[in-house]
């Protein structure tokens, strides 16, 4: 299992130039769980997940790991603690599956080494649990968009990092291949405890997956718990402005979204 | 199955270890093999017991005068010119993620060639002003595109117009500067702006060696924190690399490579824009492709200048032959780029 890390922000304001996206939000990371970040699009999900990864400098607020400022850790010695995998990252062309993953282990290598057996260690074990060993002398312009989308999770895995965001990495993939994320990421937190912190656009597979949420609107945070606390109509209402009704998750038990439109609804259905 | 797995990554990536190795070092024997071309041929071809003595100091009639006087310093100009203007191209493609994000294509060359032509035009500056001249202006225009180009945050596309731009606009003060110069200067300003290995006397190489010599080793060093510069700066920064300092000391380096073999030897035609492609096809793409790219523009200026010298009735200066090579390759690439739909 992995340290216990104590990540939380305080009265945090971020945004870009002028233009301020968040406005004030105090949050504490669940240590060792899967956080979700939920919201309409242009709430601040993203932004809110890059300040906190340190790719945006907050405009004001703090941010600390272990009562450290972020951004008084030098930048390695953050890299290693914790990681991020962007919305769309670019892949060189050409190049394979194998070296891509291992440019992971770029916080943990010194300037000239080459790779150590640590280094081996960490890229196998991470293509193993992201399930693509077999493809690791491939080049990664051969893979489809899900493979590709776990040969850079696994490169995120192998800088083994305690805590992790993912910026919606289940964007653009087929229903099956966005299961099939979610299912490994939370083998990766079972197994490894790694702190998980993910953007979602989809709610039901959200509070499905999620152990915590983190309820976004207009830049503030509107609600946090557990998804039954946090996943009700009221709520979905409030930062959606959509009609639903929220009934349990026939395979999870966890609540379950079912949108009203003005259209294809039946008198008898429950409200 | 965990150390089965591992021996699998391991052979893959030896495999591709031992490409590299292979590649770099055949780039190196031809280098070689090309230098001592270079020392060898021209009008007289002499032994090469007597090339080895002039070339250890004893004065040998005829011979001293052609090898030390003409063909080391034109052997060691096309050497490290080749080779910095293939390591700087590289970079900046690399950096920039696209080929067409060169010295060549987005100004820093013509910035160079402005200040260069000004200095052999209008002031007959000597050949140690030209140099210095045109090293402050490739940095000069490099900073004024990364600064125009930095907007609201840092971008590759805005950078490479703006560099395209700034580029049409230094090669029309270039032209202007031609139209009213005087009758004299021209033909010196004319070669110069070809790229050329003529008349380039020994004492004018010290500053261009230093310089390659202090910045390939800062550039090399920095190899991997490039590679992660490829994969975005999102992913960079995750990653834990301090993206504006790397940048910054990337551009500087290279600028300062490009900008000193600019000055000594001119603009070789696209041997910055050729070498990094041509070396990324050699080596694949999982190491650093930052020396075998330096080799390969010294293979470039070094074949291209022989081929000039003796493969016709007149004599070619490099720039053209590299010149002939390059303007296919970039139209290729134009095609190809977009036909994907990246341009």
């Amino acid at each position: 299992m992995r340290p216990t890390h104590q990540f939380q922000a305080e009265q945090l304001v971020a945004g870009y130039d002028q233009k301020t996206v968040i406005h004030g939000i105090d949050l504490v990371i669940p240590d060792g769980q899967i956080s979700v970040i939920i919201g309409a699009n242009g709430c601040g999900k993203s932004t809110l997940l890059k300040t906190l990864a340190r790719l945006i400098k907050p405009t004001s607020g703090k941010i600390t790991i272990d009562g450290k400022p972020i951004g008084k850790i030098p930048p390695k010695q953050f890299a290693r603690v914790v990681g991020l995998l962007p919305q769309s990252p670019i892949v060189p062309e050409g190049i394979s599956v194998a070296d891509l993953v291992g440019r992971g282990r770029f916080p943990h290598q010194s300037l000239f080494s080459t790779w150590s057996k640590k280094d081996y260690e960490a890229v196998a074990e991470a293509m193993r649990i992201m399930d693509i060993t077999e493809f690791a002398n491939h080049n990664i312009d051969e893979l489809s968009g899900g493979q590709r989308q776990r040969v850079w999770i696994a490169m995120a895995l192998a800088q083994q990092t305690d805590i992790l965001f993912l910026d919606e990495p289940t964007t653009f993939l087929d229903i099956t291949y966005q299961v099939e994320i979610l299912d490994l990421l939370t083998d990766l937190n079972r197994k490894h405890g790694t702190t998980i912190v993910m953007v979602l656009h989809d709610i039901n597979l959200s509070a499905r997956y999620a152990d915590h949420i983190f309820a976004l609107q207009k830049g503030k945070l509107v609600a946090e718990g557990t998804p039954s606390e946090v996943v009700t109509s009221t709520l979905v209402k409030d930062i959606f402005g959509l009609d639903c009704s929220v009934i349990a998750d026939p395979i999870s038990g966890s609540p379950m979204v079912v949108p009203k439109g003005r259209y294809h609804v039946q008198n008898a259905a429950t409200t | 199955m965990t150390t089965h797995s591992i021996a699998y990554i391991a052979a893959g990536r030896r495999q591709r270890q031992r490409r590299w190795m292979l590649v770099t070092c055949l780039l190196t024997v031809l280098a070689l093999i090309l230098c001592c071309a270079m020392l060898l041929l021209g009008n007289t071809i002499y032994p090469v017991r007597d090339i080895l003595r002039a070339l250890s100091g004893e004065e040998l009639k005829g011979v001293s005068f052609a090898v030390n006087t003409v063909r080391l310093p034109r052997m060691l100009a096309g050497l490290f010119a080749g080779f910095a203007f293939g390591l700087a191209g590289n970079t900046f493609q690399t950096m920039l993620r696209n080929p067409l994000a060169n010295p060549n294509v987005i100004g820093i060359t013509s910035g160079s060639s402005v200040a260069a032509v000004l200095c052999i035009t209008v002031f007959h500056s000597s050949r140690a002003t030209i140099s210095a001249a045109s090293v402050a202006a490739g940095l000069a225009t490099v900073l004024v595109i990364y600064v125009l180009s930095r907007g609201r945050a840092f971008s590759i596309g805005r950078l490479i117009l703006i560099g395209i731009g700034i580029q049409a606009m230094l090669d029309a003060l270039i032209s202007y500067l031609l139209l009213v110069g005087a009758q004299q200067d021209i033909p010196a300003a004319i070669r110069w702006l070809t790229g050329s290995l003529n008349g380039i006397q020994l004492y004018e190489l010290p500053p261009l060696i230093i310089t390659v010599l202090i910045f390939t080793p800062v550039v090399a060093l920095l190899g991997k924190h490039l590679s992660l510069l490829e994969l975005g700066e999102q992913a960079a920064t995750s990653l834990g690399i301090h993206t504006d300092r790397t940048r910054i000391a990337l551009i500087v380096s290279s600028v300062c490579m490009i900008a000193i073999a600019t000055a000594t030897t001119g603009p070789i035609a696209f041997t910055s824009f050729l070498s990094g492609p041509i070396a990324k096809r050699l080596v694949g793409v999982g190491f650093s492709n930052v020396i075998p790219a330096g080799l390969v523009g010294v293979n470039l200026v070094l074949a291209a200048d022989l081929v000039g010298q003796f493969a016709f009735q007149y004599r070619f200066p490099v720039g053209i032959m590299t010149g002939i090579l390059g303007a296919p390759y970039l139209i290729f690439l134009l095609i190809r780029m977009n036909r994907k739909g990246v341009l």
